[in-house]
């Protein structure tokens, strides 16, 4: 990448303080609307810093697939499932979330010390960094990994049908007697008669 | 100065940390979907980390994360929709009601 030092290592720098302080807002902010929208930001410094490492078509996918399609779902989920609920206290959570604490704490400086300590073979500064990625990777994909190239192909279309089998309403076919109009919808909560919330979405009749 | 392996890795594990954190101390089921996602990109920039520095002419690294990218979306489309089903069963997100499972 013929962009200078300081700069690289500032903009590393940056994007790294953006990345680590959007994870804890993720984390630790109590309006989980605002943690979907740090998420997003997580999402793009990773992009960036994936650019600063000579990817440029995994950081355009990064883009695409995280900002794009998981992040957007991830609003739709929380739209879908918005209640404003007031989680009823549990006695000694204090202890469960300070040993989490601890323990992280411990894991992230054990991987510290091994980041640092380990001898990392790095690639000699004479070897040339691939300039066109998308047409390494292609042959990657129809070479080497052609199996597991096809076999995501056929991931995905498994978790496309089991999300929508998931998701989906039990169906109730409607009673004798009742207009289907063109507006409603064709599906009824299973609990249709106990709950109040299912009485909302009743087809009117 | 240079931008070097150690840097990517040890963001990545601060990263790796905080997700595992929120993974186990949110109560909230999106926010620990959430917390899923976060691992899987400190993951994917370790992997582009090694990708750069340790193995620049073969890339194989990236070819990973695209891997690593795809079973992320399929996780999230089906997390998401068990979510959504135990929230029509249960009528809340509380992690700490869904105790189904418990013996």
């Amino acid at each position: 990448m013929n962009i200078a030092e300081g700069v690289q290592i500032v903009s590393f720098g940056i994007l790294g303080t953006t990345m680590l302080a959007a994870a804890l807002g993720v984390v630790l902010l109590s309006n989980i609307v605002y943690s979907a929208f740090l998420l997003g930001g997580v999402f793009v410094s990773m992009a960036g810093i994936y650019l600063l490492l000579n990817a440029d078509f995994v950081a355009a996918a990064q883009i695409l697939i995280y900002v794009g399609a998981i992040n957007v779902l991830i609003l739709f989920a929380i739209m879908l499932v918005n209640k404003q609920e007031d989680f009823s206290a549990v006695p000694k959570r204090w202890i469960r979330n300070g040993a989490t604490a601890i323990v992280c704490f411990g894991l992230f400086a054990l991987l510290g010390t091994m980041v640092l300590i380990t001898p990392w073979s790095i690639a000699p500064a004479t070897a040339v960094a691939v300039q066109d990625t998308v047409v390494e990777i292609g042959k990657h994909f129809f070479s080497d990994y052609l199996l597991p190239f096809e076999l995501a192909s056929v991931l995905l279309l498994m978790a496309m049908v089991g999300a929508i089998i998931l998701a989906r309403r039990d169906f109730i076919p409607e009673q004798l007697g009742v207009q289907q109009t063109a507006l409603t919808l064709p599906e009824q909560p299973r609990e249709s008669s106990a709950g109040s919330i299912a009485s909302d979405e009743m087809p009117s009749s | 100065m240079h931008v070097q392996l150690q840097y990517c890795l040890l963001i990545a594990a601060a990263l790796f940390c905080t997700g595992i954190y929120g993974l186990i101390t949110s109560r909230n089921a999106v926010r620990v979907l959430m917390s899923i996602e976060l691992l899987l990109n400190a993951v994917n920039l370790n992997l582009m980390g090694f990708s750069n520095f340790l193995d620049p002419t073969r890339i194989k690294g990236q070819v990973f994360t695209v891997f690593v990218l795809t079973v992320a979306a399929a996780e999230a489309a089906v997390g998401l929709a068990i979510i959504l089903a135990i929230y029509r069963n249960r009528d809340t997100v509380d992690m700490e009601k869904f105790n189904l499972l418990k013996w």
